[in-house]
């Protein structure tokens, strides 16, 4: 079975990851961590650069937990993503993380958690940031 | 005290509140397309070609100006804190730049290089109002043989010493000589390359070619190469530097300055071998050449001083000759043409005030670009956040605009899109865009200086000669062409153990190859911006 995290390079991403790992380790399942772009701008901050994929690496190795970190970057925004890999992998759970957004704000830009929250075929565990000390 | 009056009236124009607002908008859209990787100032010049039928010959070149000084500002910015160069005469710039900033002096990186920047491009716009009057006194002796043989060599240099393959610089510049052509002849009246086409009878309109393949050529590149992996910004505060910083920097400023103007006042030129030779000759004097590599200020400070001093330096030949030497001032003398100035050594007669203005406001934008650079650098990183389809959506819809603005018929938005194409395939197949242009905007002129030259002698091609200055600069152009082959038969002739023989023989069964010829600084980068290659 696995088990697919969202992961962006934030607090809320860290403790995604943070209790995915917990999670993996619970029911010693495979973890599939996904940090995409859509890659039209040059620049994009949540898009995981070489050096802090490979601290996630190291990370996941020394906890002996068998894991797959992918990044893909084909125009499609990060709920797809998330959605495509969980489906592809029957997965038994996704994690994210959720931040604040005002209603305006969620208007606006749309809601990535919202929609992985709506449109998933298995369970949704969402995490705050600061939540998993 | 000439030139001194001259100037202080320049300023009187240049401050005026209306001048002084094109100047800060040329300066804050400088800076914009500066800092993107792709857009350059010779783009956005073009662009903007359409609003020379609105704004008065002074405004609108007071904020080219500023344009193009902003983009040599810009383009550091992206360089130190992406490491992806935003204009290719900052290529350089990113060496230490972004060792600087990984090694977390981001900050001095960004201020040596603003500072640096400020103080080049001001000692050289000193050494432009000096220098162009000069320049002036002597051109107005030349005769049309010695003209025609200036722009033969401005033309052949740009293309054989820019670029990293002379048989694409060559295949450039014919195309932009044949586009030159199309229309009635002035002065038989025939009509050339114009498949019996009438509208193409009054020419290729140069706004239409120039924004075809600045912008919709990039725009169609691309789009074509859309998704590439995001990269993140080093996050930095403001911009400043310490004793020592400053200590370590001014001297290569001085001397990056020392490089830039001359390099940027001859024809091809250009930003990217001075920035070059300033960090080679920063590396070799330092006293810290441990740090080279690993983040050094004087790789910064040299190099972004350069760029800053060749733009300058570009202005001179543009001024006093009618002579550009980039793509910028290439487009800047298209707008000369559309408000029917005549560029060349009278300008500073019959346009004496626009021109001082204009040098003025060079001053102006410069202590501009360092009030909105120093402090606000970190902001400008935030426009790579722009997802690139908005941007260039942005841009195809102005281009489309201002192809039509010109004569207002649809018919030159098929040109438009059809020398698009053009520009997309050019980038496709590494053909640079700078000879085209040039061939386009000097071919014209050339064939008048060609035409009088041979009506003066009544046809007879001796006429040429004529003039001792025509004749040096034929001696020149046949160096600069010959420089290859020369070159490849003394190294053959050097290590070899027959010298006699082996260069008759080497070269009749073995041609040389025309891609051999690689004279330019080897800092033509592919990936994001060719469309800025020679672009200064």
């Amino acid at each position: 079975m696995t088990i697919v995290v969202g992961y962006v390079p934030t607090p809320e991403g860290e403790a995604a990851l943070t209790q995915a790992i917990l999670e993996a380790r619970k029911s010693n399942s495979k973890l599939l961590v996904i940090n995409s772009s859509k890659g039209d701008a040059l620049v994009d901050n949540r898009y995981a650069q070489e050096p802090e994929i490979q601290t996630i690496e190291e990370r996941l190795a020394a906890q002996g937990i068998d894991h797959a970190i992918i990044q893909p970057v084909r125009g499609h925004d990060a709920a797809a993503e998330v959605l495509d890999a969980a489906e592809e992998q029957k997965a038994e759970l996704i994690v994210i993380g959720l931040r604040r957004r005002t209603p305006v704000g969620k208007l606006i830009m749309g809601s990535t958690s919202q929609r992985i929250l709506l449109e998933a075929d298995c369970p949704v565990l969402a995490v705050k940031a600061g939540a998993t000390a | 005290m000439d030139v001194f009056s001259s100037l202080m009236d320049g300023f009187a124009t240049a401050l005026t509140p209306l001048n002084f607002m094109y100047a800060v908008i040329g300066v804050i859209l400088g800076t914009a397309v500066g800092v993107l990787p792709g857009l350059g100032p010779a783009m956005t010049v073009a662009l903007l070609l359409p609003v020379t039928y609105a704004l008065e010959p002074t405004s609108a070149f007071i904020m080219f100006a500023g344009i193009y000084y902003g983009g040599m500002y810009g383009g550091s910015t992206t360089s130190i804190l992406l490491n992806t160069p935003g204009e290719s005469s900052s290529v350089v710039t990113a060496i230490e730049g972004n060792k600087m900033a990984k090694a977390g002096r981001a900050a001095q990186a960004l201020a040596t290089a603003a500072i640096g920047s400020f103080v080049a491009g001001t000692i050289g716009t000193a050494l432009l109002a000096l220098c162009a009057p000069i320049v002036v006194d002597f051109a107005v002796s030349l005769g049309a043989p010695s003209y025609f043989a200036i722009m033969v060599l401005a033309l052949l240099a740009v293309t054989a010493v820019l670029g990293s393959s002379r048989l694409r610089g060559f295949a450039s510049l014919g195309l932009g000589l044949a586009i030159g052509l199309v229309g009635l002849d002035v002065v038989t009246g025939q009509a050339r390359l114009t498949f019996g086409v009438p509208l193409l009878a009054d020419g290729l309109d140069i706004v239409v070619v120039a924004v075809a393949i600045f912008a919709v050529g990039e725009a169609l590149w691309v789009a074509a190469h859309l998704r590439r992996n995001p990269l993140q910004v080093i996050p930095v505060g403001r911009p400043w530097m310490g004793k020592q910083d400053w200590k370590r920097s001014w001297k290569p400023w001085l001397r990056g300055t020392a490089f830039g103007f001359p390099f940027g006042a001859l024809p091809a030129g250009g930003a990217e071998i001075p920035t070059f030779l300033s960090y080679v000759t920063e590396k070799r004097l330092s006293k810290h050449p441990e740090e080279f590599g690993k983040g050094a200020i004087e790789g910064v400070a040299g190099p972004e001083a350069a760029n800053n001093a060749a733009a300058a330096g570009t202005l001179t030949p543009m001024l006093a000759l009618g002579l550009p030497t980039n793509a910028t001032a290439a487009v800047m003398l298209a707008a000369f043409t559309q408000y029917g100035i005549q560029p060349g050594p009278q300008l500073f007669e019959s346009e004496g005030p626009l021109v001082w203005a204009l040098i003025a406001s060079l001053f102006i934008g410069n202590l501009l670009l360092l009030v909105i650079n120093l402090p606000l650098a970190p902001m400008w990183a935030k426009l790579l956040q722009i997802p690139r389809p908005y941007l260039y959506a942005g841009i195809l819809f102005f281009a489309t605009l201002g192809a039509y603005s010109v004569n207002l018929q649809a018919f030159d938005l098929a040109l438009l899109l059809a020398l698009g194409a053009l520009g997309f395939m050019m980038r496709r197949f590494g053909l640079p865009v700078l000879p085209l242009i040039l061939g386009v905007i000097l071919g014209p002129r050339l064939e008048k200086q060609l035409r009088q030259t041979l009506q003066l002698s009544a046809g007879d091609p001796a006429g040429l000669f004529s003039e001792p200055i025509a004749v040096v600069i034929y001696i020149i152009v046949a160096i600069i062409l010959l420089w290859p082959l020369l070159f490849k038969l003394i190294r053959r002739n050097r290590p070899a153990a027959v010298p006699a023989g082996m260069p008759s023989t080497g070269s009749g069964t073995v041609p040389p190859t025309e891609a051999g010829g690689s004279g330019g600084g080897g800092s033509h980068r592919a990936d994001a911006t060719p469309g800025g290659d020679g672009d200064a």
